[in-house]
């Protein structure tokens, strides 16, 4: 082979290991119980070689795996000791600090022999149902209260599964079917990876990947060092503030570009929080890494790298910096409000780049119903949902859709059909994006109650109530959460509540900030907002500056002038 | 004159409308340009010619089936009828809020795709049914009253119906159809409950929509289309290709007409089929690669895998969720950007790209020498000697290898620091390897393993491609059947009428109930019976009957094929059996102790497929002689090697031709790997093997 063809064969390789991964990806969701693996996808799954150096990993649904899961390989090599490593053995951890930082994340990794020598390995991650405890909430004070902690260990060794721990992760969580189910799937995506890549090895003659991931490493890491250097020598600072659970918190950062290196460094923001909303750093650097991936180098492939560059440190004891053993489950809460935190900062140094700020956290509930009678078992309703995105440099934010995230709402049918719940409504918020040149997008209302008999305990894990999404470049900010009983009475954005049978909530999710000043808004977007009813009357008069008669023309036309929208 | 079976098969594509014309087991074929003002136009010109080339006269013409990617093209270019969608008080959004998710995650200036229909044009009422189908509030009739009033006012020539839960309990949406009709009789309603009776809200309300939209346009047309064909003097009935793999009646696709969607990948998978029942093989990949894009598609047991929803309109980089999802019955293929025109490029990480920019037809590849600047797969496959520069579409078009080579070096071979036969050889390896990953994605997801299929390889780019995707794919025999290039439209020829009926009705395996069970797949039967016999055929027709099932707390359910003897007499242990062996199959484990549900039931009613005449493959025989060779890089090895190069219509029944070699045809050419080897055989299939197979049978 020539060295042209060698780089032909690198090329195809690497883009093998992409598919490899998709495919172990593609598996794990098929075959997970856990709401949030199948329809949020939040797993991850990636190949590592000999040395726990990432090589590759599927493009899922949280970014919050992105570097956590990257750095957890090397933890297990160092844990289980390279000479105690055997064909056939699986590992595992669910350790929030040496996997990807709550207990309900279950990492399972797999070495890879070929020709009888450690060639590399196969992690996956996926999000139990239950992992024990006091249950998914935010309510412990400690790890210790948040469920079973599986230290990295042998789930097998030389192919034979180790019962006992079955037997103890049975007892110890509320659908043992489910989550040994689970642990399973993790071990059989791992298979499908291992099948891959020693037939790629086959098939090209090589027997190790010390070359492919030379390449890859080389080519990833001059990319977005490229990248990096193109932008100025600078450093800006950040800061938001967020509702918290009991109070307020501020995220503050420092981001400064030198050459090809970025650093972002949290000094400044608030300290532990007593609630289970405290992030690990492994979930801190992964959020940051994403925001700053998406502005910076999006088209580069995450790997050891492409992630090298980004540095990301954060104090002792912050609420970024969640020590052994702090109480972590939420977890997300917090770490989804990163990326704005970052995008603060950076627009300061690249102008015109990054959004204003969206909704941010996932508009996440849970519903415990059970019957007014008393008696009768309970059914748990989880339900994904979005606020609006906020307003980009020269496009609107969209509208009820994830960021960062990259959840997947259920459909409300299927919901219906988990639970004795009625959702009367799911759709777009009127006027609830902030006013720019650009919108920011808009939020959702839902609405629902119990169905006749029940009554229900809501889990509520909002954001954005006391601090909406902030406008950008004189854009407004988008509108706040709003969480009330049809008896008027307001709910917290955080907690389990109580609603008794005949009340329904009605709740408001936010909309994302806007960009730029309102009166720039081109008024044939005004017009467009007014026909589909994204704005109303009020609003295209006083914040656009729209005259009455144009509006009632607009009005009056809306369904019959197709050269309004 | 003749007094055989005269069928005609007419494929209405993006560029060409194919028609076919078989006559008892002939066939003659022609290409026109598409007449998109009047594509009926191009079916009639089609008609009269192979009619000519046959001596025959439309008259005599028993059945004409076509198939037509007007519905598809409405859809993407948003050229359907003025449409309103009337919904539940309180999800007027649910089109356009999507599954709520990014389709990309890493691009900051995302757009996601519009909904079929803007905002001011989605009307609610006032009504709501539970998952169980009870009425929690009825249709409000006041409130129904003034919204007949606004679809009259607005001017609409068409309604989709779409209210939650309706799959459960239609009749709030049958109301509403009784009067909007009784007031606007011209108006065209579609229910929801009737176009895609599936539980997911946001699936089925964007399905409903989809069939509103193009409703009008399609059932003018078809009617232009029926009287056009009879006065040409084609009086036979017209029937319509479905994207099931299936035919149905004109009335019935006018009422449907969302379920053409797909017809024509569909037509190329029933005649990918046809081949593997012909040559009795029982797992086959079908491979059809054009211009644009690639299409694959699993073929067991001689027929293709379905499934029941798939994504139309794809908006960026043909990715996953940035279409819109249409469930009806659907031939399962995955569709990628690679196809002869599709453009290389190197990307920031030094990485060669391939597609979906395609150069398409016009101004076409830079060999093509009609303006086209960037490099196509095309120019790759002639710079690497695969195509003869000067017997290109029977020498009509003269290709350009300077051209093509300059392409290479100035956007791939320059920046990579390499020279032009490699920058080549990393655009066939990188398409190749696009190909090759979905195939093998989409295995998986099928739980199958494609080292034991038998791959069928048609459309203009398939045959240059196809050893190459066998080899990264495992696979070991190559099947590349003759009329390759009008394949959809001979598939039409070979499908049989059918009609898949489907329900959402939720239970849990504990509390399965075998009554509700008998009388739901009874149900359905009928109704899919009822269509399939709207084609007036006097064929028997055969029901199959399947579940949707999965375990509790899994959001992907499995399809269970349910067995005669299962619908005779449904019991909850049979169907846990029946789901536990298809569970395994696919993920190689059951769960113990985890609940089991149903959800989605559907029975497909067929009439037999038509006998086909059995093909017993010649054994290879002499070698045949080259007129010349070529040289032709070889991707296996890396090499250039001096291939033979023979011309497919010399070839004899046994004829042997021995890789590295270039078969040529007018439209094309058969690249047969230093690994390969090909056997002619009668019906003009060139069956290719590794030739260290074919050693050893013949040594």
């Amino acid at each position: 082979m020539t060295a042209n063809q060698a780089t032909v064969a690198h090329q195809v390789m690497w883009n093998r290991l992409i598919s490899i991964v998709e495919e172990q990806a593609q598996a794990l969701i098929r075959t997970a119980f856990s709401t949030s693996v199948r329809e949020a996808g939040d797993l991850s799954a990636g190949v590592y070689d000999a040395k726990g150096r990432m090589l590759a990993q599927a493009v899922t649904g949280t970014p919050g795996h992105v570097n956590s899961m990257a750095e957890s390989v090397r933890h297990f090599i160092r844990r289980i000791g390279v000479d105690q490593i055997y064909p056939g053995d699986i590992y595992i951890t669910n350790d929030p600090w040496e996997g990807t930082g709550h207990l309900h994340d279950i990492t399972v990794v797999t070495p890879v022999f070929y020709d009888d020598a450690l060639v590399g390995y196969f992690a996956c991650t996926a999000h139990v149902v239950d992992i024990g405890g006091r249950g998914f909430g935010a309510d412990a004070a400690s790890v210790f209260e948040e469920g079973l902690r599986i230290p990295i260990m042998k789930l097998a060794e030389r192919g034979t599964v180790d019962q006992a721990f079955i037997q103890l992760v049975r007892c110890n969580v509320r659908e043992p079917d489910q989550v040994v189910g689970d642990i399973y799937a993790l071990a059989t995506c791992n298979d499908i990876g291992e099948r891959r890549l020693t037939a790629m090895l086959a098939e090209y003659g090589a027997t190790d990947l010390v070359a492919i991931a030379g390449y890859i490493f080389e080519r990833s890491r001059a990319a977005t060092c490229a990248a990096i250097a193109a932008l100025p020598n600078a450093e800006a600072d950040g800061t938001m503030v967020i509702d918290g659970y009991a109070s307020p918190i501020t995220l503050s950062v420092n981001v400064r570009i030198a050459d090809d290196q970025v650093f972002c460094d949290y000094a400044g923001s608030s300290a532990l929080d007593p609630k289970g909303i405290n992030v690990p750093l492994v979930y801190t650097q992964a959020y940051s890494c994403y925001a700053l991936k998406c502005a910076i180098a999006p088209e580069v492939p995450n790997n050891w790298a492409s992630l090298a560059p980004f540095n990301v440190t954060a104090p002792a004891d912050c609420i970024l910096n969640a020590p052994d053993p702090a109480p972590v489950a939420l977890r997300h809460a917090v770490g989804h409000m990163l990326p704005d935190t970052i995008f603060a900062a950076l627009d300061q140094i690249l102008p015109a780049t990054v959004p204003a700020e969206g909704a941010g956290t996932l508009c996440n509930f849970n519903l415990s119903l059970r019957p007014v009678a008393g008696g009768g078992p309970r059914s748990e309703v989880l339900s994904f949902n979005s606020g609006g995105g906020g307003a980009r440099p020269s496009l609107d934010g969209m509208n009820a859709t994830a960021f960062p995230s990259g959840v997947m709402t259920m459909p409300v049918e299927a919901t219906e059909h988990t639970g004795p719940v009625i959702i009367w409504r799911k759709e777009l918020r009127p006027d609830s994006g902030g006013a720019g040149q650009y919108r920011g997008g808009l939020g959702q209302v839902m609405e629902l109650e119990a169905r006749a008999g029940y009554q229900f305990d809501l889990s509520a894990m909002f954001e954005r109530v006391h601090y909406p999404a902030r406008g950008r470049c004189g854009g407004k900010a988008g509108a706040p959460t709003v969480l009330e009983r049809s008896d008027g009475t307001r709910l917290n954005g955080k907690g389990k509540q109580a609603v008794p049978a005949g009340q329904r909530v009605r709740m408001a999710f936010p909309g994302g900030g806007g960009y730029g000043d309102p009166p720039a808004r081109d008024p044939a977007m005004v017009r467009q907002d007014l026909v589909r009813g994204y704005i109303s009357a009020a609003l295209a008069r006083d914040t656009y500056g729209l005259s009455d008669a144009t509006i009632t023309q607009v009005l009056q036309r809306a369904v019959i002038d197709d050269s309004l929208d | 004159m003749t007094s055989a079976d005269v069928r005609l098969g007419a494929d209405i594509g993006g560029t060409f409308t194919d028609v076919v014309l078989a006559v008892g087991d002939t066939l003659y074929s022609t290409k026109k340009l598409t007449t998109y003002a009047a594509p009926e136009a191009a079916i009639v010109a089609g008609l009269l010619d192979v009619c000519a080339q046959a001596d025959v006269l439309p008259a005599q013409i028993s059945e004409i089936i076509h198939g037509t990617t007007l519905a598809t093209n409405a859809l993407i270019e948003r050229s359907g009828a003025k449409t309103a969608l009337i919904t539940t008080d309180g999800f007027r959004d649910v089109i356009e809020m999507r599954t709520e998710s990014r389709f990309e995650q890493y691009d900051l200036n995302l757009k996601l795709p519009d909904p079929l229909l803007a905002r001011q044009h989605r009307y609610t009422v006032r009504e709501r049914v539970a998952a169980d189908g009870e009425v929690l509030l009825p249709l409000s009739a006041d409130q129904l009253d003034a919204l007949v009033e606004s679809i009259a006012a607005g001017g609409y020539a068409s309604v989709a119906v779409g209210f939650i839960h309706a799959y459960a309990n239609p009749s709030h949406e049958q109301a509403v159809r009784d009067a909007l009709v009784t007031r606007l009789p011209d108006l065209m309603v579609s229910l929801s409950s009737d176009v895609s009776s599936q539980m997911r809200e946001y699936e089925r309300f964007n399905t409903v929509v989809a069939n509103a939209y193009v409703k009008p346009l399609m059932k003018s047309y078809l009617q232009r289309l029926a009287e056009r064909l009879a006065d040409a003097g084609a009086t036979a009935p017209v029937y319509l290709m479905h994207s099931g793999g299936g035919i149905i009646s004109l009335a019935s696709a006018a009422e449907f007409p969302v379920r053409l969607v797909e017809s024509g990948p569909a037509g190329g998978a029933v005649f990918a089929a046809d081949i593997a029942a012909r040559y009795d093989i029982d797992k086959a990949l079908s491979f059809d690669m054009g211009g644009t894009t690639a299409k694959i598609c699993l073929i067991d047991g001689k027929t293709p895998t379905t499934s029941r929803v798939f994504e139309v309109a794809r908006t960026y980089r043909f990715k996953k969720g940035s279409g819109m999802p249409i469930s009806i019955p659907v031939i399962d293929m995955v569709e990628i950007g690679a196809g002869g025109g599709s453009l290389a490029t190197v990307d920031a990480l030094q990485q060669i790209r391939v597609g979906p920019q395609s150069a398409g037809s016009e101004p076409g590849p830079a060999c093509y020498g009609r303006g086209g600047e960037g490099p196509a797969v095309t120019d790759a496959d002639l710079t690497l000697g695969r195509l003869d520069p000067d017997d290109f579409a029977g020498g009509s078009i003269a290709l350009d290898s300077q051209a093509a080579a300059a392409a290479l070096e100035r956007a791939v071979a320059a920046p990579l620091d390499m020279d032009i036969e490699t920058a080549a050889f990393g655009v066939a390896e990188v398409v190749d390897e696009n190909m090759a990953n979905a195939a093998r994605m989409h295995a998986v997801e099928n739980g199958e393993d494609l080292s034991d299929y038998t791959m069928i390889a048609f459309g203009g780019a398939a045959p240059l491609h196809a050893a190459r995707l066998c080899e990264k794919l495992g696979v070991r025999r190559l099947l590349v059947p003759q009329g390759a290039g009008v394949g959809s439209a001979i598939g039409f020829l070979r499908a049989p009428f059918s009609f898949e009926a489907t329900r959402s009705v939720f239970m849990p395996l504990a509390d399965f109930d075998a009554r509700a069970v008998a009388a739901l797949l009874a149900e359905l039967e009928r109704e899919a019976i009822g269509f399939v016999r709207t084609c007036k055929t006097k064929a028997a027709i055969r029901a199959s009957h399947k579940v949707y099932m999965r375990y509790a707390g899994q959001g992907w359910e499995i399809p269970v094929p349910l067995p005669q003897t299962f619908v005779d007499s449904p019991t909850a242990a049979h169907c846990q059996e029946l789901f536990e062996s298809v569970y395994r199959g696919l993920f190689s484990r059951t769960v113990t102790g985890a609940a089991i549900e149903m959800t989605v039931w559907a029975v497909n009613a067929a009439t037999a497929v038509r006998p086909v005449e059995p093909v017993v493959a010649a054994p290879p025989g002499a070698v045949a002689t080259a007129m010349g060779t070529r040289r032709l890089f070889d991707a296996a090895s890396g090499a250039w090697v001096s291939a033979a190069v023979i011309r497919r219509d010399s070839l004899k029944t046994s004829d042997v031709v021995r890789g590295p070699a270039v078969i040529t045809e007018t439209e094309t050419s058969i690249v047969v790997s230093s690994r390969h080897a090909a056997i002619a055989q009668a019906d003009g299939c060139i069956d290719i093997h590794e030739r260290r197979e074919m050693d050893g049978q013949n040594p």
